[in-house]
């Protein structure tokens, strides 16, 4: 199979992935009862009227742990090309590409530290 | 794009919801027996269509949109959380040959493709516009982004070992020593990363009954919720599949008993996961959030970092040997 089908393979699981909630909800809808009431629209929060906006205000720590997953998935978009071509590379340049990646991994392991002596890591 | 291209994957979605189907009720068998309880067995004979009846009452029910839900987005989350969960199973090679799309990157896409879903739950939890919605969504989220950095470093691993991002190819890899020996570190780092990347306990915090109601898809009902679940138990099928892949040979067989079919040595290794998803459900109670995050970031993450340089010495001692 040549590169060109894989990609049109994927293609049809993607299809056929819509394929199914669409025709599955489609025929809910013949068979489902269909009487919206106000009261049933209403926001559900524990059978009390809701009050506020839903919203809220959030923990800052949500967006600092959102940081630390960017810098760690790019460190991994270095990671997987390096591990594919180690053994070639091991014959090429020897020990030296270990060394490397050990000083790059290094470098974001000082960050993570940093993170975690400012508690960053801690969720209080 | 002949018709026959659509064949095989509609076959492979069968065969998924059937196993969906039966993964539920098998889940709670087991862990009814694990409670000393019975389980479900008034449907059908010994309960088997437990599941069955189920879908068939979720596609009766009404499907409530609340007055103050984002109508379309609150429509297409359930849509965008599921299709990626199909569409990463094109890549996974089930037997020898039997795989849909063997591309050269299959690790990278599987990875790239199922964190879509998260864009899904969020979705879904900002659209309902509901306070325990956005609470749960927002957890699910930060736990899905920090347990997929552990989850993505101890494959890298497997990569150096196989030397290739291809499934079929790190299966192939494997006919000697099954990863799961020379990557054990790798493998129990991947294993609780992949608990809590599926949401399940002792990580389901986003669905803390006690706590969220049920999380990010407390407004949904019907079949719009039916496919949240659907999406949870397909990524329960996706990832066993890729353990048993990455860590324990795919369908390579143990002691040279080759005289078992591998796609039936697949199925084995395939189940033994499943088995031990729902045996640690009925085993560990819920962490608390604070937990969560630092097993993640001070537990996982350096653990899996090691691992990556242990993995290149191993190479350099054993060479040869895998």
């Amino acid at each position: 199979m040549d590169l060109a089908a894989d990609y049109v393979t994927i293609v049809a699981f993607i299809l056929i992935g819509l394929a199914l909630p669409a025709a599955s909800l489609t025929a809910g809808r013949w068979l489902r009862p269909h009487k919206p009431t106000a009261s049933k629209a209403i926001t559900y929060e524990s059978g009390v009227d809701p009050t506020g906006d839903s919203r809220v205000q959030f923990n800052v720590r949500y967006y600092l742990f959102a940081l630390l997953f960017v810098i760690f998935d790019v460190e991994t978009v270095f990671l997987y090309p390096w591990a594919v071509a180690y053994d070639d590379l091991r014959a090429d340049v020897g020990l030296f590409i270990l060394v490397e990646m050990l000083i790059f991994v290094l470098f974001l392991v000082i960050g993570l530290i940093y993170a975690w002596k400012k508690k960053v890591l801690e969720w209080t | 794009m002949s018709g026959w291209t659509f064949l095989g994957p509609a076959v492979l979605l069968l065969v998924v919801l059937g196993f969906v189907t039966f993964s539920i009720l098998f889940e709670r068998k087991v862990i009814g027996w694990m409670q000393a309880r019975i389980g479900p067995n008034r449907v059908g004979p010994w309960g088997l269509l437990q599941t069955v009846a189920d879908i068939f009452k979720l596609l009766v029910k009404e499907d409530t949109v609340p007055a103050k839900a984002d109508r379309p987005l609150f429509k297409a989350a359930p849509v965008i959380a599921f299709v990626p969960s199909f569409v990463i199973l094109a890549v996974i090679p089930f037997s020898e040959g039997l795989v849909f799309a063997d591309i050269g990157v299959g690790l990278l896409y599987y990875i790239a493709v199922s964190s879509i879903t998260t864009i899904g739950i969020l979705a879904g939890g900002w659209a309902s516009n509901n306070k325990y919605a956005l609470l749960g969504a927002m957890r699910s989220v930060a736990q899905m982004i920090s347990y997929e950095i552990p989850l993505v470093m101890s494959v890298a691993g497997v990569v150096m070992a196989a030397g290739s991002l291809n499934l079929t190819a790190i299966v192939e890899a494997q006919e000697k020593v099954w990863f799961i020996v020379p990557q054990i570190i790798g493998f129990a780092v991947f294993f609780t990363a992949s608990l809590a990347e599926l949401n399940r306990t002792p990580f389901d915090l986003p669905e803390a009954e006690s706590e969220l109601v049920a999380g990010y898809h407390v407004e949904y009902s019907g079949f719009r919720f039916a496919f949240f679940m659907l999406t949870e138990y397909v990524y329960v099928f996706a990832m066993a599949a890729l353990t048993t892949v990455l860590f324990l040979g795919g369908w390579n067989p143990l002691f040279g008993l080759d005289f078992i079919p591998p796609i039936l040595w697949f199925a084995l290794k395939f189940g033994l996961i499943v088995f031990s998803l729902i045996w640690i459900r009925a085993t560990l109670p819920r962490i608390r959030m604070d937990q969560l995050m630092q097993l993640g970031w001070k537990v996982l993450l350096p653990l899996a970092l090691f691992n990556i340089f242990l993995s290149a010495i191993l190479k350099e001692v054993l060479s040869g040997l895998y």
